[in-house]
């Protein structure tokens, strides 16, 4: 198969690479956010689309069907999902506090904010 | 009937009990619920501990779903042990946290608070009792998102700040492992962990590349939830400004669980002549975790917030585990696995008496310790034993994990790791010291609060897992001969 033949995993790993660089370059926290969703994103479609079969239809037993895509994957990444969703939702809540107990959600205020309640 | 879904109620009892304690009404009956939760998961964790030491391998299948097709829960020696030990040290520092946890978080989060707290037992339990790989993603997510919360009911604002951290750090962790179980899946087509282990080296000849990467992603992903040096970032903040009860919880069993996935994959997954034939693992592993021994150390002696420093100690006790597991003996392995437990014991031990003295004083700095010892002269001694033990004193669970530490670089002939090991322990001497000086050998300030001794609530949990230090360190049949056989088990040498 051709490197393009395999379109999906660079799609993946492009992805997985955007959202990993967004979490370490940004210091705003929502935005650290937004890439932990991408980088997140990046491994369902790795696990979806693993499970695709070239021809295969969707795993329900009909009559003259004999091929399927492999429904596991699905099921694992639903899972998945709803812990991507549960983290963000818990993460978004923190920004929030953060954001009622500092007044910012850049990573450096808040800390140049602790620095300075320190010295003080 | 029950004895044989006991396997399945470990983890479901607390799953369970944490929505019912949201309903509860503010006080003190969210707490007790929870501590006779953590104290059924406590008596059964010990039972199945017993019947697996009788009679070999327990497997459970889930809703009668036959692996590997279904999730298998499966308990051989070295799941049970870290099984008791999460669901031990629950059952001893669910007492404790009335009193103080009221003193830290307010009213109307307690019932909250302890749900959090039942989930992240739930899932420390989950990923101790489970055989699918896919399952301990899930149960490694629901104990680290109640940890993240857990951490941020801290009275600090910093400890928002610090539980952000933890999450951003966490969920890279659990995804990097995710991508590793993904990848397994990929060229094995199963997640049952029996199963990948016999599948495996099939498929790492035919996709070499692929079983590699996977590898990595799951070590490194797990190194990042257990703190592997390099990897720590999160920790000392995150112990640093959670509320004192949780530190010692978390302290004591959520990086030992780390552990134990990391062991459970490089050795049942992987397998042994995988992970330490034909990758780097065994000299990294071995040199980061004596570069976090004394790094960490050295740092935590300079540090100015006792639990701060506590929690530096951490890491590089964490260090000395996975020098036990990177050694690669059965000697080695046993007592990395010990050390899991010793750890847990000690680390347990201390972290509470902090919290008694953070319960009167309100605070954790060193400079207000000063003269502590002698107006709470029980909570202090308590500190010193499991500090003794922290450093490795004879008499000591601490001795007994160094010693056998010892023992297994010496059998290989790396005396320079032994000699290194032995200057770790001369830094753990010199922090605790620091400590224990502060409280002991300085008046206490002139217009300081008076205090007395902290009250009996809290002090006996404290000295259960002190005199717990002293006993398993006196008497070490029990420890020594559970770890021996899980290390024998993982080696591929005993039955």
């Amino acid at each position: 198969m051709s490197a393009l033949g395999q379109y999906n995993y660079w799609i993946v790993v492009f992805l997985m690479m955007v959202g990993f660089y967004t979490v370490i370059a940004r210091g705003n926290m929502v935005k650290k956010i937004v890439g932990l969703n991408i980088f997140q994103a990046s491994v369902f479609l790795l696990f979806i689309s693993m499970g695709k079969i070239e021809g295969g239809t969707a795993p329900i037993v009909m009559e003259g069907v004999q091929r399927y895509s492999n429904p596991l994957p699905h099921v694992l990444i639903l899972t998945a999902i709803v812990v991507g969703v549960a983290t963000t939702a818990l993460g978004l809540a923190l920004v929030v506090r953060i954001r009622e107990a500092y007044g910012t959600i850049e990573e450096e205020e808040v800390q140049r904010c602790d620095e300075e309640a320190e010295v003080s | 009937m029950i004895e044989s879904h006991l396997l399945a109620l470990q983890v479901v009892i607390p799953l369970l009990a944490a929505p019912v304690c949201v309903l509860l009404p503010q006080g003190r009956l969210p707490w007790l619920f929870s501590t006779a939760v953590a104290w059924i998961c406590a008596a059964m964790a010990m039972v199945l501990l017993g019947e697996v030491m009788a009679s070999g391998t327990l497997s459970y299948a889930m809703g009668g779903w036959i692996a590997p097709f279904g999730i298998e829960y499966r308990l051989d020696p070295l799941n049970a042990y870290v099984n008791l030990i999460v669901a031990g040290i629950a059952a001893v520092v669910l007492p404790f946290s009335g009193p103080s946890i009221e003193a830290e978080v307010t009213q109307d989060r307690l019932p909250l608070f302890y749900t959090a707290l039942l989930l992240c037992l739930a899932g420390l339990l989950g990923i101790a009792t489970t055989g699918d790989a896919f399952n301990v993603f899930v149960f490694l997510e629901i104990s680290s998102l109640s940890t993240y919360s857990l951490v941020a009911m801290g009275g600090d604002r910093r400890a928002l700040a610090a539980a952000y951290q933890y999450l951003i750090m966490g969920t890279i962790g659990a995804t990097f492992f995710l991508i590793g179980v993904g990848l397994l899946y990929m060229v094995t087509g199963t997640l049952n962990m029996v199963d990948l282990a016999q599948r495996l080296p099939a498929a790492s000849t035919e996709y070499a590349t692929t079983v590699h990467t996977a590898f990595a992603f799951i070590v490194v992903g797990v190194g990042l939830k257990l703190a592997l040096f390099p990897l720590h970032g999160w920790l000392p903040n995150a112990y640093t400004y959670a509320p004192a009860m949780v530190s010692a919880f978390l302290a004591a069993t959520a990086t030992k669980v780390a552990v134990y996935i990391l062991v459970r994959f490089m050795f049942t997954v992987f397998g042994f002549g995988y992970a330490f034939g034909e990758t780097v693992l065994a000299p990294l592993l071995v040199g980061l975790a004596l570069l976090g021994v004394f790094v960490a150390s050295v740092q935590a002696v300079y540090q100015a917030d006792a639990k701060r420093l506590l929690a530096y100690s951490s890491v590089a006790q964490i260090g000395y585990i996975a020098l036990g597991i990177g050694l690669a003996t059965v000697l080695g392995l046993s007592a990395g696995l010990l050390h899991l437990f010793n750890h847990a014991l000690m680390k347990g031990a201390l972290f509470m008496a902090l919290a008694a003295i953070f319960f009167r004083i309100g605070s954790m700095r060193l400079e207000d310790m000063a003269g502590i010892g002698r107006v709470m002269p029980w909570t202090m001694t308590a500190f010193a034993i499991a500090g003794l033990s922290l450093i490795g004193l004879p008499a000591t669970v601490g001795f007994i994990s160094k010693w056998y530490l010892i023992l297994a670089a010496l059998e290989k002939g790396w005396w320079p790791v032994a000699v290194l090991v032995l200057i770790g322990s001369l830094i753990a001497v010199v922090y605790i010291w620091r400590v224990v000086e502060v409280a002991w050998f300085r008046e206490r300030p002139a217009g300081a609060r008076p205090v007395s001794e902290a009250p009996l609530v809290l002090l006996l949990p404290t000295w259960t897992l002190v005199l717990a230090n002293i006993w398993f360190g006196l008497d070490t049949r029990y420890t020594v001969g559970v770890a021996t056989r899980a290390a024998e088990l993982l080696m591929g040498a005993g039955p």
